[in-house]
């Protein structure tokens, strides 16, 4: 049966609900709307509105409200409605969501999951485009995850909402309607595994979130060169697992990596600077990097030209095929 | 041109209001003049002994850590002094099963809940982040970014209202906070909600080096309650006995279900923001010595004398356990270890990443080979 990246992710919801009463949800809209792209939807209807409630229109309010309510003994979900509006709620979460647990010496446990809907390629306006992965995956204290597949969004959101660690759970919200035979519940997976999506020989792709199902499009384009690419889903940038490039990086020699955000300072970096340190010698050709451009996420009509395509990706392919 | 709003509206909106003066009972002399809106029937004669000796403590154990922050065993504390009536007033009106939620300058609340001063003193000493377990007292970990307590103790109370749990949470901060958003977004879920959250905020007249007229053109900090939909009120915060009434009429709101309410406690730092700061830059003498002459502990001293409640000796014998306390503090300080270094990978995750384990080793190699811990 298909079933979208948003249905896996409402599902995993409901389970979570079902299985705990110390699941709460609450956001903008999360309530008799079901939020903006639906993602909490009937959840209010089924488990009543102490469940799963609207908040006032405040992100540091939701985010302060989850601090609380976990000291309390609640498992809060928290749905941030873009990614352009987390930025109130930062100092919440990078000062006291991911600090709480180490200033208080392990006796207070912070087992929240801050939804967001991240990254471009849905025609939006300003401020609802954006990738901001990397502040986040530099803060010591929380977890940072991003599905690229519907199965992978059920089985990640699960372990989220029931990890103790809070988790900034990053929807890639373009993908929201990619579908995917499966059935649910499936058997989740533990945070920190990186996985391969596509076996291949020629060279390894590494993404997540958005850009897996770009590059595994790269890959079938890439075989009318005669390439054939691995495709690498990172899935968790927060713990990172970087055995599973390394080992694929043995095989092939090559290793492009893949994201939406600026290119500079972004995730890419890490991944690069691990792969060099953990297989230099394995590396035929220095580690390429696809991102956006440095700049601000662009005006809908122009995102096209920042974000990484098919064409961008095969060109740091043939890049790294010239040495 | 009659504007006028309905009367039902006036109503509503009068009810929130604080009256022009802040709540007094006692006047600056000790004098009680009891006002039947505010009633303390039901402190008697060991409450009022203990309210005293709860606030000789606080500023003996304010007195102290400043001592130790210039002996170099502290690294920095905030001080109380000047504000113990509000602190001790405010708190003694919640019962053990009630949570505070504290900025960092609550030691004085903090001794009301029966916390160790030693436990928060090692915040300042800089040996742990914190040093107490928050569920031992239902006392929150202090915090330090300003005013984002707020939201933490509004989520902590409408988590409370959601399981009929029937307990109060008090949130405290300063003037200056009432400029940041955290606190407003708290008073406003809180109002939604109706969560059993009071806003206690010292008013001590400064932020720092800015005064409230640089913070604000609200007439008063209790005014901004309307602006939620909860009821302000405005107390002297130096009338240990207002403060407690006013704080326990908030607490009773609270309980029978009718939501938050915001105190504004109108007090003053009597000593530096905290030991960095030099407080003769932008505080005159005579501004000092007006609030001099309204101690909160004299004030009160001298309503017990004059009722009979506090001979000399009892006065000597209060200083004197307090001299006992103040001294076991100094020993606990002088001795306590510093901290472990292993100890920076421990409570950062319940499940840490990989890399913890290379960072650990690294540290160990260091340790073992005796480079670390000296300045380059």
């Amino acid at each position: 049966m298909a079933i979208t990246m948003a249905q896996a992710l409402n599902q995993s919801l409901h389970d979570a609900f079902e299985k705990d009463d110390r699941v709460v949800l609450f956001g903008e809209d999360v309530g008799t709307l079901g939020g903006v792209f639906r993602i909490t939807d009937k959840l209010q209807e089924r488990f009543g509105d102490q469940r799963c409630f609207d908040t006032p229109l405040a992100e540091a309010g939701i985010a302060g409200t989850a601090v609380g309510m976990a000291m309390y003994g609640f498992r809060p979900i928290i749905e941030m409605q873009f990614d352009g509006f987390t930025y109130p709620a930062f100092e919440q979460i990078v000062s006291h969501i991911a600090k709480m647990r180490n200033r208080s010496r392990g006796t207070v446990t912070m087992p929240i999951t801050i939804r967001i809907p991240f990254g471009g390629g849905i025609g939006a306006v300003e401020h609802h485009s954006e990738s901001p992965e990397a502040y986040f995956a530099h803060t010591a204290g929380l977890k940072v995850v991003t599905p690229g597949t519907p199965a992978d969004a059920y089985s990640l959101l699960t372990e989220s909402i029931f990890s103790d660690d809070p988790v900034v759970f990053f929807e890639p919200k373009r993908r929201y309607w990619m579908k995917e035979d499966a059935i649910l519940p499936i058997t989740t997976e533990p945070i920190g595994q990186s996985v391969v999506r596509r076996p291949g020989t020629t060279a390894t792709l590494a993404a997540y979130g958005p850009m897996v199902k770009t590059c595994l499009e790269t890959a079938e384009a890439a075989e009318a060169e005669g390439w054939d690419l691995e495709v690498i889903d990172i899935r968790s940038l927060v713990p990172f697992d970087h055995g599973t490039i390394v080992e694929s990086v043995e095989r092939t020699g090559r290793l492009v990596v893949v994201h939406e955000a600026q290119t500079t300072a972004g995730f890419g970096a890490e991944v690069a600077a691990r792969v060099q340190q953990h297989a230099f010698y394995s590396l035929e050709a220095p580690v390429q990097r696809v991102g956006g451009f440095d700049i601000p996420y662009p005006a809908a009509m122009l995102e096209e030209f920042f974000l990484p395509d098919v064409d961008r990706i095969l060109d740091a392919v043939a890049t790294t095929l010239e040495y | 041109m009659n504007r006028s709003e309905p009367a039902a509206l006036d109503q509503r909106y009068l009810q929130l209001l604080p009256p022009a003066e802040p709540v007094q009972l006692l006047d600056d002399d000790g004098v009680l003049h009891e006002n039947p809106d505010f009633p303390i029937d039901d402190l008697g004669p060991d409450d009022l002994r203990n309210l005293y000796r709860y606030m000789v403590v606080s500023r003996r154990i304010d007195k102290q850590a400043i001592s130790l922050q210039r002996q170099g065993q502290l690294g920095v504390y905030a001080s109380l002094l000047g504000q113990e009536a509000a602190q001790v007033g405010g708190a003694y009106a919640l019962e053990d099963r009630d949570w505070m939620f504290p900025s960092f300058r609550e030691m004085g609340a903090a001794i009301v809940r029966g916390l160790e001063p030693g436990q928060l003193l090692h915040q300042w000493r800089g040996t742990w982040l914190s040093g107490h377990n928050p569920y031992d007292s239902n006392f929150a970990l202090m915090s330090i970014p300003i005013g984002t307590q707020a939201i933490h103790g509004a989520g902590y109370a409408i988590a409370a209202a959601f399981d009929g749990e029937d307990i109060v949470v008090m949130t405290y901060f300063g003037d200056g906070a009432t400029s940041e958003g955290d606190p407003h977004e708290a008073m406003n879920f809180a109002a939604v909600y109706d969560a059993p959250c009071i806003f206690f905020v010292q008013n001590n007249q400064y932020a720092i080096s800015t005064p409230l007229s640089e913070q604000t053109r609200a007439p008063t900090i209790a005014h901004k309650g309307i602006g939620y939909g909860i009821p302000g009120y405005r107390v002297d915060g130096n009338d240990v006995l207002a403060t407690y009434a006013v704080t326990r009429r908030a607490v009773q709101r609270a309980r029978a279900g009718e939501g938050p309410s915001l105190i504004e406690a109108v007090t003053y730092r009597m000593e530096a923001h905290t030991t960095s700061d030099d407080p003769t830059r932008y505080r005159t003498p005579e501004e000092m010595d007006e609030w001099q002459r309204r101690d909160p502990i004299a004030r009160f001293g001298a309503y017990l004398s004059a009722e009979g409640l506090m001979d000399d000796e009892l006065k000597d014998r209060i200083d004197a356990d307090v001299e006992t306390l103040a001294s076991g503090i100094r020993e606990e300080i002088y001795e306590a270890p510093h901290g472990d270094p292993m100890e920076l990978f421990e409570h950062v995750y319940v499940d840490p990443p990989a890399e913890f384990a290379d960072q650990r080793a690294l540290l160990t190699r260091e340790l073992d080979a005796g480079t670390n811990g000296t300045e380059g």
